[in-house]
């Protein structure tokens, strides 16, 4: 009886309820989606669909031209369009590893481990979220120019690992793993390195995905801005920074900036729904249970 | 056993007056000696903790303290910093009026897209975890992915296009609503309302996916228990299980769109223009963007800086509090 009403899991609802929120969710989730229904439909519009009065959102005749437009452009670029996604890989994935290795190391200790020092040093992480970038640019830029990374990888790689937002993450989710779990492992003789890695990281496995869905997501859409600061040789820039160029190119390009926007949208989407499934399938079976 | 007891609290209850703090300063070496074998107990926490905070105090703690400091000087980048003392402050308050608009549209601002955007990403997430897995992540997907996909709000640009090309302009004239179309960005009347729309668009973020992980780490036996013990619809299950449950999520959601709403900047710099006609849409981060990369006056930025954190730390305190009360 009892399981049953688990597995039900609709204990207290009533359908008029039911009806109504679902109504609302339903009409916000359109209003959400027309502007990338928009985005997508543009991509693979002709010219003169593009420019025509009135506008449509929906393409009628829809064609690749603007893809096969944007390949001509990119061939004529003297660094090969294959070094700018290999950077763009290569500081994504790299970024996100460190970071996410980093921060949680970071964030076991000060969810579990009682030690001096341990507020004191998460209060400052909690008000640095609350700086705001903008003026920190110039300290930071001096600070990389004094430690020799301009115009090296180490530049955008180095803060993103320290970024505030995932050692937050981590810690608010450590701090529901029930204590009686860690200190069986203590009492079975395990080290805090051990029990961090082998215990405390799969239970937050949700977390951490989540964590990765948001460091992709800046290193590949801050791109741009950072690798536009730190870095001047072409060889080193990324693939959104070489977008944002054809973006700038004006009304001739009309057509290619639509393929552009959607494959700068496609990317983090993509990350997205494949850290998605993962999320969800990791609900119940995450142990937190005491 | 009581050895033990008394080892590890020397210093006994505070004791007040001349006496007490006698007491303490004699006290004080055995304290010190209390923390370090304290420290020395927890090496491993430290070495866990070493790398991230090494990496965050060079690039995080040390720009926020040194454009503290700088807050109190004048600096053009060119010249040493000079010390001008609380002449910066003063100057925002007193001389620059452009400020106080800015600071009357990021407050209106904030106290819109702050609630709003805050209440709808848990709303949401909530919604959403009751549907069956793959309705729930196409729904996560449709309304996340404004947020995740980088500058795609340049879309609204085209939709509130001045022209009768617009497709606002063009709904409403098809409609009869409007005989000639609306300058919806350069109209002050408008900007302000367009940028909220937009950034309630794009606010179902960080905080919106961390809801949605939370929520599936929420016990499900303490529904059960709930029912048996009285809970008689979904608003009481809501306040007295899920939302205590969340805390930890909840204050990282709080954190996060206090922060967004009132840093807006970027949307209001692409989509309206810098600066905006009459200053109908500047923020203060705007107005910091102006003096720290246009003016190169950092002493001055710095300041503005400092100010909207004040803001933001105020807000958070009372954001606590009110989340303390949840599922009282």
């Amino acid at each position: 009886m009892n399981m049953k009403l688990i597995m039900k899991k609709r204990l207290n609802r009533s359908w008029a309820v039911d009806l109504l929120l679902f109504l609302l969710l339903g009409s916000v989730a359109f209003f959400m989606a027309i502007p990338l229904i928009f985005t997508i439909s543009n991509a693979f519009k002709p010219i003169d669909e593009i420019f025509v009065f009135p506008p449509r959102m929906l393409v009628r005749h829809p064609t690749l031209k603007n893809f096969t437009d944007l390949v001509n452009i990119f061939s004529d670029s003297w660094v090969p369009f294959s070094r700018y996604v290999f950077n763009t890989f290569f500081i994504a994935i790299t970024g996100t590893v460190g970071h996410v290795i980093i921060a949680s190391a970071a964030a076991y200790p000060l969810a579990k481990i009682r030690f001096p020092g341990r507020n004191f040093l998460f209060s400052i992480v909690v008000m640095s979220l609350m700086f705001t970038a903008y003026v920190t640019q110039v300290p930071n830029y001096m600070t990389i120019s004094w430690l020799n990374l301009i115009n090296t990888y180490w530049a955008i790689l180095l803060p993103s690992f320290g970024m505030t937002l995932g050692l937050y993450l981590m810690k608010q989710f450590m701090e529901q793993i029930p204590d009686a779990l860690l200190e069986a492992a203590k009492i079975d003789g395990a080290s805090e390195y051990r029990i961090f890695w082998t215990i405390v990281m799969p239970i937050v496995k949700p977390a951490w995905l989540t964590l990765i869905i948001f460091s992709l997501q800046s290193l590949w859409t801050n791109g741009s801005v950072t690798s536009h600061k730190y870095i001047y040789s072409e060889q080193l820039k990324t693939v959104d920074y070489v977008f944002g160029q054809v973006a700038s190119g004006g009304l001739v390009r009309t057509g290619p900036v639509a393929a552009v926007t959607l494959l700068m949208m496609a990317v983090p989407i993509t990350v997205f729904i494949v850290t998605q499934s993962n999320i969800i399938q990791t609900m119940s079976t995450s142990g937190l249970k005491e | 056993m009581k050895q033990t007891v008394m080892n590890l609290n020397p210093i006994g209850p505070p004791e007040t007056g001349r006496h007490g703090r006698v007491a303490a300063l004699r006290a004080l070496p055995a304290r010190i000696g209390r923390v370090f074998r304290e420290m020395k107990k927890n090496k491993h926490a430290y070495a866990l903790i070493a790398p991230y905070f090494l990496i965050f105090g060079t690039f995080t703690v040390f720009p926020v303290l040194m454009s503290l400091a700088l807050s109190f000087t004048s600096f053009n980048m060119l010249e040493p910093p000079k010390w001008v003392g609380w002449h910066n402050y003063a100057r925002l308050f007193v001389q620059d009026d452009i400020f106080l608009i800015a600071l009357k549209n990021t407050l209106l601002f904030a106290l819109i897209t702050g609630p709003i955007s805050y209440m709808a990403c848990f709303l949401f997430a909530w919604l959403i975890n009751e549907l069956p897995p793959k309705l729930r992540a196409l729904l996560t997907l449709i309304l996340y992915a404004p947020s995740i996909s980088g500058n795609t709000y340049l879309i609204w640009q085209t939709l509130f296009a001045s022209d009768s090309y617009g497709y606002a302009n063009s709904f409403l004239m098809k409609w009869g609503v409007i005989m000639e179309p609306i300058q919806w960005l350069q109209d002050p009347r408008f900007m302000l309302g367009i940028l909220i729309l937009v950034q309630l668009w794009l606010s179902l973020g960080t905080s919106f996916l961390a809801f949605i992980a939370g929520l599936q780490n929420v016990d499900r036996t303490l529904y059960e228990a709930g029912a048996i013990d009285g809970v008689r619809n979904r608003w009481q299950e809501l306040w007295f299980i899920t939302l205590p449950a969340m805390r930890p999520q909840l204050l990282f959601g709080a954190v996060i769109q206090i922060t967004l709403a009132f840093s807006v900047a970027e949307i209001s710099i692409y989509m309206i223009g810098f600066p905006s006609v009459d200053y109908a849409a500047h923020t203060i981060v705007t107005h910091l963007v102006d003096y720290g990369s246009i003016r190169f006056e950092m002493g001055y930025a710095s300041a503005i800086a400092t100010v909207l954190f004040t803001m933001m730390l105020c807000t958070n305190l009372l954001t606590r509090k009110l989340l303390g009360k949840v599922g009282e």
